[in-house]
């Protein structure tokens, strides 16, 4: 009965998770477990704010615990190839409160 | 398991799921599993403006324990029924 969450269609492919501290951060599944721990491997954080646009932190090779894990997002890559980053503002997003 | 049963009825509708970060997300509900994890199709975040992070994802999955209101399609919902099976669950039943 205990099944995983069903990310196999991700995997290879670009994501976008969302942290429970409000971050976002960019780049390939290669792995997951039942409990949503993932490996992403290329990835970057994306920070938004108000002031300026997208600033794009280098990451690499990430784990992300499950229990920090909101959001994962197959990521269009058509789609986010027609957004200007360094055009968009945006609220920071806020944490997770339990 | 009742709202997992719930959830799994309304596979298709849409619906607006609030996070625990006070995001909102608009899509078609696709699946949900035994932790309450949401798959959402076509999602579109209610506050676009303010929260442009997820302007080019257009599937995604919601983590369960980060949720914090589904709303539910109107007509998605016999209260009646739901009432009545939340007791008899209650009642251990």
């Amino acid at each position: 009965m205990a099944t995983g969450p069903g990310l196999e269609p991700l995997v290879d492919q670009m994501i976008s998770v969302i942290t429970n501290d409000g971050r976002n951060i960019v780049g390939i599944l290669k792995g997951f477990d039942q409990a949503t721990n993932i490996i992403l491997d290329e990835s970057h954080e994306r920070v938004f704010s108000t002031k300026e646009g997208v600033q794009q932190i280098v990451l690499g090779l990430y784990i992300i615990r499950g229990d920090n894990i909101s959001i994962i997002g197959e990521l269009d890559e058509d789609l986010d190839a027609h957004i200007e980053l360094s055009q968009l503002r945006g609220h920071p997003l806020k944490p997770v409160i339990h | 398991m009742l709202f997992f049963s719930y959830f799994k009825e309304i596979v298709g509708r849409e619906v607006v799921v609030e996070l625990k970060n006070d995001l909102a997300i608009r899509g078609t509900l696709r699946s949900v599993d035994q932790y309450l994890n949401i798959k959402l199709e076509n999602t579109r975040v209610v506050d676009q403006e303010k929260y442009p992070h997820m302007l080019s994802v257009r599937n995604c999955f919601i983590r369960g324990s980060v949720v914090r209101y589904v709303q539910l399609p109107p007509d998605g919902v016999d209260v009646e029924l739901l009432h009545d099976a939340t007791r008899r669950e209650a009642r251990g039943g």
